[in-house]
Parts: C-alpha cells; sequence; structure tokens
C-alpha cells in the first residue's frame, strides 16, 4: 500500500530551502521590546509616563505579532480593515469604562463623607 | 409570448460571487472573525480589570514600604516575585519574564511550522509542531505553578486587625489586595490558560494527522496555518495579559 501514484508529484519534487529569515528577525524584535519593557519596570517610578511607554511597546509588540506572525500584514486590504475597524469599539468601551471607574471611585470617596 | 431570449451578461464585479474577494478561503476567514470575537472578550475582561482598579484606592507610598492591606490596590511586582525553587527570595517578574520568553519561543516554532507547511515539508512541519507542544506544556506547566503559589500565599500573608494572619487567595478574600484583584487574576490568567489548553490540544491532534500523512495527501498545511493563526493570538493575549495585569 502507500504506493500511490496520484498526488505523488509533491513528494517526488525538491523541497525548498527554508526562508526564515523574516521570522527570526521579528523574534529578535520581540524579545528586545519585551526585554526593553523590563528594562523600564526596573529603573523608572511608576507613574502615568511609565505606564504610557509599557502601552506603547504593547502595541508595537501587537503590530509585529498580528503583521508578521498572523501574516495579516500580506492578506488583501479589505481583509486588514475587516479586523481592524471593529476593534475600535474595544478602545471606545476602554475610555467609556475607565471614565466610568474613576467617577464611582470619586464619588465613594468625597460624597459620603 | 416572448421568443426571443436575451443573454444577461455575468455579473463580474468584487462581490458579484464566484470568487474570493479577501483571497483567503473560508476556514481562514472565519477563524480570523472567531478571533476577532475572542479580542472582544479579552478586550472586555482587561478593561474591567482597568475599571475596578480605578474604583479602588491607589497605592501611592514608597514602593519600599509596600505592604499587601485591603485598602489598596497591589503594586503587581510585589505580588508576583516567587520563583521555583528561590522561597521568599524577592525576585519580581522574573517568573512572568520566564513565561513571556516560553509563550514567544513557541510562536516562533509555531511559524515556523507553518512556513515547513506551505513547502511540503512533513519532516520539518512534525518537528517544529512538536517544539510548539514542548513549549506550550511548559507555559501550562508554569501556569499551574503560578496558580498554586498564588492560592497558597506567602509565609508573610496578610495581618488581619484581630490580630490573625491571612495566607493565599480564595474568590471571597486574599492576602494580596481587595477580593476583586484575586477574582480578576483567577478570570483573566484562567481565561487565557484556558485558551492555550485548546490551542495546545489542537496542536496535538495537527501533530498527529501530520505524521498520519493526512495534509500531505489533501496537498496542503491549511489546517496547520489556521491553528497557527490561533496560537499566535493566544499569543498577542498573553502580550496584553503581561503589560495590563504584571508590569502597569
Amino acid at each position: 500500500m502507500a504506493h500511490h501514484i496520484e498526488n505523488d508529484f509533491q513528494q517526488t519534487a525538491e523541497i525548498p530551502k527554508p526562508q526564515t529569515k523574516a521570522i527570526w528577525r521579528t523574534f529578535f524584535i520581540l524579545v528586545g521590546l519585551t526585554a526593553l519593557e523590563f528594562l523600564f519596570a526596573f529603573t523608572m517610578d511608576a507613574g502615568t509616563a511609565r505606564n504610557a511607554i509599557f502601552i506603547i511597546l504593547t502595541i508595537f509588540k501587537a503590530f509585529y505579532i498580528v503583521a508578521e506572525f498572523m501574516h495579516l500584514k500580506h492578506e488583501a486590504k479589505s481583509l486588514i480593515w475587516s479586523i481592524i475597524i471593529p476593534l475600535a469599539l474595544v478602545v471606545w468601551l476602554m475610555v467609556a469604562l475607565l471614565a466610568e471607574g474613576s467617577y464611582y471611585y470619586e464619588s465613594i470617596t468625597n460624597y459620603f463623607k | 409570448m416572448s421568443t426571443s431570449t436575451t443573454l444577461e451578461a455575468p455579473k463580474s464585479g468584487t462581490w458579484d460571487g464566484g470568487n474570493e474577494p479577501m483571497k483567503a478561503s473560508y476556514g481562514k476567514l472565519m477563524m480570523w472573525f472567531f478571533l476577532l470575537s475572542d479580542a472582544f472578550t479579552f478586550g472586555a475582561f482587561l478593561i474591567v480589570y482597568g475599571l475596578t482598579r480605578h474604583a479602588h484606592t491607589p497605592y501611592t507610598g514608597e514602593a519600599e514600604a509596600f505592604t499587601f492591606s485591603t485598602e489598596w490596590w497591589p503594586i503587581p511586582e510585589k505580588v508576583f516575585n516567587a520563583f521555583p525553587g528561590f522561597h521568599g527570595v524577592d525576585l519580581p517578574l522574573a517568573f512572568v519574564a520566564l513565561m513571556t520568553m516560553i509563550l514567544i519561543f513557541s510562536s516562533v516554532t509555531m511559524v515556523l511550522a507553518v512556513e515547513a507547511g506551505h513547502r511540503m515539508d512533513k519532516k520539518d512541519v512534525e518537528k517544529w509542531l512538536l517544539w510548539t507542544i514542548l513549549f506550550g506544556a511548559t507555559f501550562l506547566a508554569c501556569q499551574a505553578w503560578e496558580w498554586t503559589h498564588f492560592i497558597v500565599g506567602t509565609d508573610e500573608g496578610m495581618l488581619l486587625p484581630d490580630g490573625t494572619t491571612y495566607h493565599g487567595a480564595s474568590m471571597a478574600f486574599n492576602q494580596y489586595g481587595p477580593p476583586l484583584f484575586a477574582n480578576l487574576f483567577f478570570f483573566i490568567t484562567g481565561f487565557h490558560g484556558f485558551h492555550v489548553f485548546i490551542g495546545w490540544t489542537l496542536l496535538i491532534v495537527a501533530f498527529i494527522s501530520t505524521v498520519n500523512g493526512v495534509y500531505h495527501k489533501r496537498g496542503h498545511y491549511e489546517m496547520v496555518e489556521k491553528i497557527g493563526l490561533y496560537w499566535h493570538f493566544v499569543d498577542l493575549v498573553w502580550v496584553f495579559v503581561f503589560t495590563f495585569f504584571y508590569l502597569i
């Protein structure tokens, strides 16, 4: 058995050499960005500035994972936008609920004194 | 009575059917839209974490003088500072750094498996899938240790007003801070760990199918690609959990 002729063109054909340069480049970028995050975590005092740096670095990491590893950068334009645009709703929810949390905190600390 | 038939010219626009406007197969498209919906779920979890944190008193004192209290939200690097084999040693974020590296490595081996699939290189797909399964299992083991440590607690624990000490965490109370802190830890990292477990199971199925030559006979390794999309998404979620739960 297992000596079928159909589809055998792939078995007999020469397997091309791996093209992994871009993959390892993305890997080193991700490791570098993570190392940078740890550097800031231990050398900088906590605060809005440090949080902003963390969020920016996170967005960069997310970009490299989605664009290169998930290959979205090389897909059709309509697919890229179908994935990106709905995520604006997440940003909206974030802004709305963070404001809500701050308002709640203000209320319980100041209004019921 | 009409005797002549008029031939309508076939529609040939992008969205008139008969082609793939997004140049991706049905399975891959559905995986993308599932991942989009999953991003909403994880986004909601992390946003609720942000809401809860804004609704609690922040710790404003010196980081060195920090103690666990239900009065304020804990500093994450004071909670996650344990490492297996280094009992009682203060190693802030060291273990979570290791977990992050393991997941990044597993992402690379996954994308290498997908690349090998494009070249119809069965041996390479097997090799890289096996590495990904190994890293995935290591990550899950790390998370099991982290949960165990979080639940059992530290030697110091939290000193309660009645003079007793509380160790560890449950859904009702925890030694690290307000009850919601532990609840959100369990829900967010637990939901992520559950995703890793699902992905890990899918990888094992894909590995068995690859060894049996299922994809080779099919003529393409698209299943590995779709599982790869899911696996990378799980890594992506960890990037956000890492920032918003452990760093900020």
